[in-house]
């Protein structure tokens, strides 16, 4: 992702900190207007309990490809859309990036509705989990269909 | 034959394994590979239509797995 020019979309899964300004760098252009950046950040706190950190883990290459999927659908549906997403798995600890995605656009209305869609997607689709561990010690797999009971627990 | 299937985050905590061997007869459906699924120890907590990915994309339950096939069941995703 550095010292040479990036292959678009730039879709990667990463056991590093995300490089953000790298990943702008890769969608920036003579012809772009507008860069919309989204960056998903480990909160200290999920439904009202005090979080110390997050493992994430994924299924790689499903992953990958279907963040190559959004990208495409996105570019397809916004022509000229240059887009970069990489998501961190691993152990996370609060205020560290997990998920980055800069969209890159003439206008800045197509680069913030493709921002927006690339991380709903990515949320919806992309197979990546993430165990959340909390200051009692217990610790929850997160499941966004049920987030009143999470499905899997143990201390 | 048996057919290794993938695990990940809580279903792999739910059969204590990263890939459980199922017994299958080939050709069979992603349904059939479920349904084989329940009668191993911790398939009692799968869900009544967990998500299944066949080669790295998701197959709905009437899709046909062959031998060679990468199947893996993908539990919620909580991505973000």
């Amino acid at each position: 992702m550095t010292g040479q020019p990036a292959t678009l979309p730039l879709v990667a899964i990463t056991h590093e900190p995300i490089d953000v300004a790298a990943l702008i760098a890769a969608v920036s252009h003579a012809r772009v207007g507008a860069i919309s950046t989204f960056l998903g950040t480990v909160r200290e706190v999920n439904d009202h309990r005090p979080v110390t950190g997050i493992d994430y883990e994924g299924y790689e290459p499903m992953a990958v490809r279907e963040m190559q999927g959004i990208a495409d659908e996105l570019v397809e549906e916004w022509p000229g859309l240059r887009i970069a997403m990489i998501h961190r798995l691993g152990t996370l600890q609060v205020g560290d990036v997990s998920v980055a995605i800069a969209c890159a656009h003439a206008r800045r209305a197509p680069s913030a509705d493709a921002m927006r869609r690339a991380i709903e997607s990515l949320k919806a689709r992309v197979p990546i989990w993430k165990r959340e561990h909390y200051v009692d010690g217990e610790w929850t797999w997160v499941d966004p269909t049920n987030s009143a009971a999470p499905m899997a627990s143990q201390s | 034959m048996t057919l290794p299937v993938l695990l990940f985050a809580s279903y792999a905590d739910a059969f204590g394994a990263r890939t459980v061997a199922v017994p299958v007869t080939m050709p069979c459906t992603v349904a059939d590979v479920v349904l084989a699924m329940r009668s191993i120890p911790g398939g009692e907590k799968l869900p009544a239509r967990p998500l299944v990915a066949v080669n790295h994309a998701y197959a709905k339950p009437d899709a046909r797995v062959s031998a060679g096939d990468e199947v893996a069941l993908i539990p919620p995703v909580a991505g973000g």
